[in-house]
């Protein structure tokens, strides 16, 4: 379906990053926001509070973001389409939260607009170092997807794929944007609402009495319904059967937990996002992700000027993450590297994926600001020789 | 007094609350005399009597004892995370008004882990109906100190008694802003059936305590008997003082419990409140929230 034209600001405009990510979030039809407060996310938040009331939904903000994490998942139940966004530490408050919703399959949508950490770290600059605990934060085993945009554009299209994706695998998606991509501003082009492709939610088309909450369908995910419909379904975050019950038995943790991983798996293959460019021939392959990888695109760039042949991989879906795309570049290319502002996450994917096959370079960089083009640069030179 | 419904056993059923609850979930998980069973049973009652909707009625609970009701509540029901049923009810709430969401759990649940979404909820006067078991103690987890475990009592973290101040709870929801307080025990099944009742019929947020016994864990442990010994203390220790300062009604290991309706005024809940803001901020320009996305 396409999407609501009301949430829709179409034209051409000059935002930040945050400022489009909340019109990503109107055009893809979220009419519930819950937030608190939190550097440098809360423009995402203060926009949709003034957006809000002329569109018809509910801005709240709450007490903190154990509670706007949480919010947003009653939201959900009722029908709404709803996001929360925070930053680093606020991120760690909703890690609760989060696996609530893996595990029970509401589809809701986290923006973390990363700064340097740990801790209250760095408030107003950026960082990447949020990027393992988007994927483990939570305990226990399940799957999330994780967006990393690298432009104000990007928060608007990706912010729209995020809640496409949270609909059609039930699953918590993570907008894992960074202080830089986040507050930078430029164009930004929003289409028409009959351009846009929304994924509506899957309610149940069985009645109430035949109606199993976590009965999956053919591809793992299972139908909806929301309350007031007279379902009268029971949700838990316990381990459940599919009709949602309390189940403490073994095989029933076994179904579960691996149905909630194993849902996710046409999206680390083929369906997977991502920018590449030079890679036909390329000896070395920067994989990069957010802010940095327009930092790399100047080193691949001078690179490329000293004759080396370097190749672009820009994560765009960080996860799950594209093992089998990497692992086949791994047979034919020398080396990865991997700039990243953390002191090494996505790169410890990135060995395992290559298994050997290939140098993994990494790039590391404590946060605060980005690279220097010519550190990326003099790695490339290095992983070339 | 109101009159009540006459209660009638379904065909093929053995009691009254059989269509409230999932039988297929039968026996449930509470001990032999505790008390959250006669709540729920209280609960059905005035979900009866105030011929509500049953299909927009909602249940949402936390962790614990308590936090168990939702999963046997054949209602829309949700067993959410420790301390968090509150704002999982706000988000409910505020995402479908047509919902009339309860909120059944704890008092470690309500008030400990969750204390401070319990006060900015009544602060908001939220439109949640919140029902408070008190146990004074954690019970699910093996009969630990609460914030409303009293002074001398034994309990698996205060094995030499406990000593911190506890929670009023009806004093600090009528502080945060409540707009109904009442306080039962489980003796008073018919006017906390009644309570519940009233409630379900009210806009705002509301706040029921019920005093209930945990035989097993703290009534062992501070040898105060089995479950009759509880009700023969509840009947005996309870008064009735309607519209009491809830500042007097502070509880203890064993004296007066003082129950009644301590609060009851009307307040714009949080609905309200928002329309009238963007109201007179925006006029025509504002446009009702959806009840839920168009999809």
């Amino acid at each position: 379906m396409h999407a609501d034209p009301k949430g829709v600001l179409t034209g051409v405009h000059f935002l930040d990053g945050d400022h489009s990510c909340c019109e990503g979030a109107l055009a893809a039809g979220a009419r519930f926001a819950a937030g608190y407060p939190i550097t440098p996310s809360t423009e995402v938040v203060e926009r949709f509070a003034s957006r809000i009331p002329t569109v018809g939904g509910i801005f709240i903000q709450m007490e903190d973001e154990l509670a706007a994490s949480i919010a947003i998942q009653g939201a959900v139940w009722a029908g709404a389409k709803a996001f929360t966004v925070t930053s680093g530490p606020g991120f760690s408050l909703m890690m609760e939260h989060i696996g609530l919703a893996a595990m029970t399959e509401t589809p809701c949508v986290f923006v973390d607009v990363q700064r340097g950490g740990p801790s209250t770290g760095l408030p107003t600059l950026p960082g990447q170092a949020d990027m393992m605990q988007a994927r483990w934060g939570s305990h226990g085993d399940y799957g999330i997807i994780a967006l990393c945009p690298n432009s104000p554009q990007e928060c608007f299209d990706l912010t729209i794929q995020a809640f496409n994706l949270s609909e059609e695998f039930r699953v918590p998606v993570m907008m894992m944007m960074d202080e830089c991509v986040g507050h930078m501003t430029e164009k930004v082009v929003i289409p028409e609402p009959d351009q846009i492709e929304i994924t509506p939610r899957r309610y149940t088309k069985l009645p109430p009495e035949e109606y199993r909450p976590f009965e999956p369908r053919e591809d793992l995910v299972p139908d909806m319904a929301r309350a007031g419909e007279g379902y009268r379904f029971h949700i838990t975050g316990l381990t459940h059967d599919e009709r949602g019950y309390p189940n403490m038995g073994v095989d029933a943790q076994d179904r579960l937990v691996r149905r909630l991983l194993a849902k996710l798996k046409p999206l680390s293959n083929g369906r997977s996002l991502c920018e590449t460019d030079n890679l036909e021939d390329a000896d070395v392959v920067v994989v990069s992700y957010g802010i940095t990888s327009r930092v790399a695109q100047r080193a691949i760039q001078l690179a490329r000027s000293r004759g080396i042949r370097a190749g672009k991989f820009r994560l765009i879906t960080a996860w799950p993450f594209p093992t089998e795309r990497i692992r086949e570049l791994a047979g034919h290319v020398k080396a990865f590297v991997v700039p990243e502002l953390n002191l090494g996450q996505m790169v410890l994917e990135v060995e395992r994926a290559a298994a050997g096959q290939a140098k993994v370079i990494p790039v590391s960089h404590a946060g605060g600001t980005v690279h220097n083009p010519d550190t990326i640069l003099n790695a490339i030179v290095e992983a070339a020789r | 007094m109101t009159p009540t419904t006459t209660l009638v056993i379904p065909d093929g059923a053995q009691n009254p609350v059989e269509p409230f609850l999932r039988m297929d979930r039968m026996p449930h998980i509470w001990c032999p005399a505790c008390g959250i069973g006669t709540t729920v049973n209280c609960f059905t009652r005035a979900l009866l009597d105030s011929k509500v909707n049953l299909d927009k009625v909602a249940v949402v609970s936390g962790i614990g004892c308590t936090g168990r009701v939702a999963g046997y509540a054949r209602l829309d029901s949700f067993h959410t995370t420790h301390g968090r049923a509150i704002p999982f009810a706000t988000g409910l709430k505020l995402a479908n008004p047509e919902l009339q969401v309860v909120v059944y759990s704890g008092d470690g649940d309500l008030f400990a882990i969750g204390g401070n979404h319990f006060i900015h909820a009544a602060r908001r006067n939220m439109d949640l109906k919140v029902i408070c078991v008190n146990n004074m103690t954690y019970a699910m987890t093996g009969g630990q100190s609460a914030p409303t475990t009293p002074a001398q009592a034994i309990s698996a973290t205060s094995p030499y008694g406990a000593f911190e101040p506890t929670f009023n709870l009806v004093a600090l929801a009528e502080a945060a802003g409540a707009s109904y307080v009442a306080r039962w025990t489980t003796y008073h099944v018919k006017q906390l059936s009644r309570s519940m009742e009233e409630v379900l019929k009210r806009k705002g947020f509301c706040f029921i305590e019920v005093l209930s016994p945990c035989p097993t864990l703290y009534q062992r442990r501070n040898k105060m008997g089995d479950g009759l010994d509880a009700m023969k203390y509840y009947k005996q220790a309870s008064k009735i003082r309607h519209g009491a300062p809830t500042g007097e009604c502070t509880l203890s290991k064993s004296g007066e419990i003082v129950v009644g309706k301590f609060v009851d005024r009307d307040r714009p809940d949080y609905l309200e409140l928002l329309r009238a803001q963007m109201t007179e901020s925006l006029g025509e320009r504002y446009i009702e929230p959806e009840a839920s996305c168009s999809c």
